[in-house]
């Protein structure tokens, strides 16, 4: 394989993007993972589905109708599994089902599916432009820098919401705050692997990383290197091989869950 | 000194009082048992003065403070809860779980510290879901004290834990009352070490049947052997009610 294919700009676009989006994804998917909120990602996806087909029936820019719908279906879920004491796993499913039905009827009102529709559910990241790489590249370093600001409260009630609220942390906001930054992530994110594999890059690179048995911040930095290492070879070899990019990303990162597993297994990680 | 007062406090769930007009104070330096049956209200006692719990009627001081109009008392309390839920592949070491707590970030050497002082320095770097549950909760210990507070809260803290793990978690907790003059409020289940450790005792049953000195207490027959019945009537209707 040449190296020749970074010369070309939606090559660089596409890595550059990729590689913010899977630093983006391990970090806050490990967030979500320890809470058990591993679906939590499929379902805003999902919902953001209903966003997107709003906006190519009403003529505004997909993603930001899908930015609206999925940001308020994920604060309105968790205000109702909080108030309702819904588990997470049903309020996911609800959340789920519902976007697709809304994404699905408005699309049978505007005609039926597009090509645009099908570039959301599976990815586009090769055709990502200039200013959509600006928008992800900012989002990116907006979320890491609240992250690191909050990073002691976010680990801590993530650990245990009693003694963190105990603690002086204000556990509620935290929460939202957490699946406020889910939300913008996921619809961030949707270019790189599409609304049917998101859930993919919270999850895989962050279950790797705890099988190593390390601490929190280089289990976080593990999650990094796998989800980066998946999004950046993905890219490549399905460019050389002409295959789809999400298909292929997803794939390696589960190729690195298994051969974790196996070294696991040989003993080779402590248990 | 008085360090917290609690006044008439009533606490309601639908059908049943949960504790009923209990007052009492626990003064600077204090190592109070509080004893009492399951349902007797201990961890309901805690949610309450540590502001989970909010729904009570009467008043609760800590520092002379009321704690509804603030909160910055939590500042100076260690709290370890009694079996703490966490994601047992949870990744985090020993030290992060005790940096988890920490605030006052002036003292570089506070989390080897307050790891020595629990007798867990040598397994810092270790997983805190690899810890047998003894050790889990000398950790948690470590977490309470790393911002030096002034009182320690302790739920039932040595449930499940082996005689051999209970007894290390006790000296500690000696150490900490003794050496360096921490308060602590600890609940159990266990008359024995109560009257080893504590130098106050509260028996709690919904209501509160003694608070005083643990000598007095425990020296005075006839009131043990009313307590032990009192909480057995209250055991067997617990039982009886689940």
């Amino acid at each position: 394989m040449s190296f020749e294919i970074l010369t070309y700009g939606f090559m660089q676009r596409a890595i550059i993007s990729g590689i913010a989006i899977a630093i983006l994804c391990s970090v806050v998917g490990l967030f979500l993972v320890l809470r058990r909120y591993s679906l939590f990602g499929d379902a805003v996806a999902h919902s953001s589905f209903g966003g997107i087909a709003l906006g190519l029936m009403a003529g505004i820019y997909p993603l930001w109708t899908a930015y609206a719908v999925s940001l308020g279906s994920a604060l309105v879920i968790t205000r109702i599994r909080n108030r309702f004491k819904i588990s997470g796993d049903a309020s996911v499913a609800v959340l789920l089902s519902a976007g697709i039905a809304v994404g699905l009827v408005l699309i049978s009102l505007s005609g039926g599916f597009t090509i645009d529709i099908f570039s959301f559910l599976f990815g586009s990241i090769l055709l990502v432009s200039t200013e959509d790489t600006i928008l992800i590249l900012s989002l990116t370093g907006i979320i890491l820098v609240v992250i690191l600001l909050l990073y002691r409260q976010l680990v801590y009630s993530t650990f245990n919401e009693e003694q963190a609220k105990v603690s002086g942390i204000p556990v509620e906001k935290i929460n939202y705050l957490i699946v406020f930054l889910a939300g913008i992530t996921v619809v961030t994110s949707i270019q790189l692997v599409g609304i049917l594999l998101i859930s993919a890059l919270f999850v895989i690179p962050n279950v790797t990383a705890i099988m190593y048995g390390r601490g929190f911040k280089q289990t976080s930095l593990l999650s990094i290197c796998f989800a980066v290492f998946s999004v950046v070879a993905g890219i490549a070899i399905s460019y050389v091989f002409d295959i789809t990019p999400a298909g292929t990303i997803v794939l390696l990162s589960i190729g690195l869950f298994a051969a974790t597993m196996a070294i696991k297994s040989a003993g080779l990680i402590k248990s | 000194m008085k360090v917290v007062e609690i006044n008439n406090l009533t606490v309601k769930y639908p059908g049943v009082k949960a504790l009923d007009n209990v007052s009492f104070s626990i003064n600077e330096g204090d190592f109070l048992g509080i004893i009492g049956p399951n349902g007797a209200g201990k961890s309901t006692l805690f949610s309450c003065m540590l502001g989970i719990l909010t729904n009570y009627e009467g008043e609760i001081k800590f520092f002379d403070k009321d704690i509804r109009k603030s909160h910055d008392y939590l500042r100076q309390i260690g709290y370890v809860p009694q079996k703490p839920v966490f994601e047992k592949n949870f990744p985090a070491s020993v030290k992060d779980i005790v940096r988890m707590a920490w605030t006052n970030h002036s003292d570089k050497k506070t989390i080897d510290q307050v790891l020595q002082q629990v007798w867990m320095h040598e397994l810092g770097d270790r997983r805190i879901g690899e810890l047998s549950g003894g050790q889990q909760q000398r950790v948690f210990i470590a977490k309470a004290l790393v911002n030096k507070p002034k009182i320690l809260i302790l739920d039932e803290p040595v449930t499940g834990i082996d005689t051999q793990s209970s007894e290390i978690f006790y000296s500690i907790l000696r150490d900490l009352n003794e050496k360096q003059k921490i308060t602590i409020i600890w609940s159990s289940h266990d008359m024995d070490a109560v009257n080893r450790l504590a130098n106050k005792v509260a028996c709690l049953n919904r209501t509160l049947f003694f608070h005083g000195k643990s000598q007095e207490f425990f020296e005075n027959e006839e009131l043990v052997k009313q307590y032990s019945e009192a909480s057995m009537q209250q055991h067997m209707h617990h039982h009886e009610t689940h």
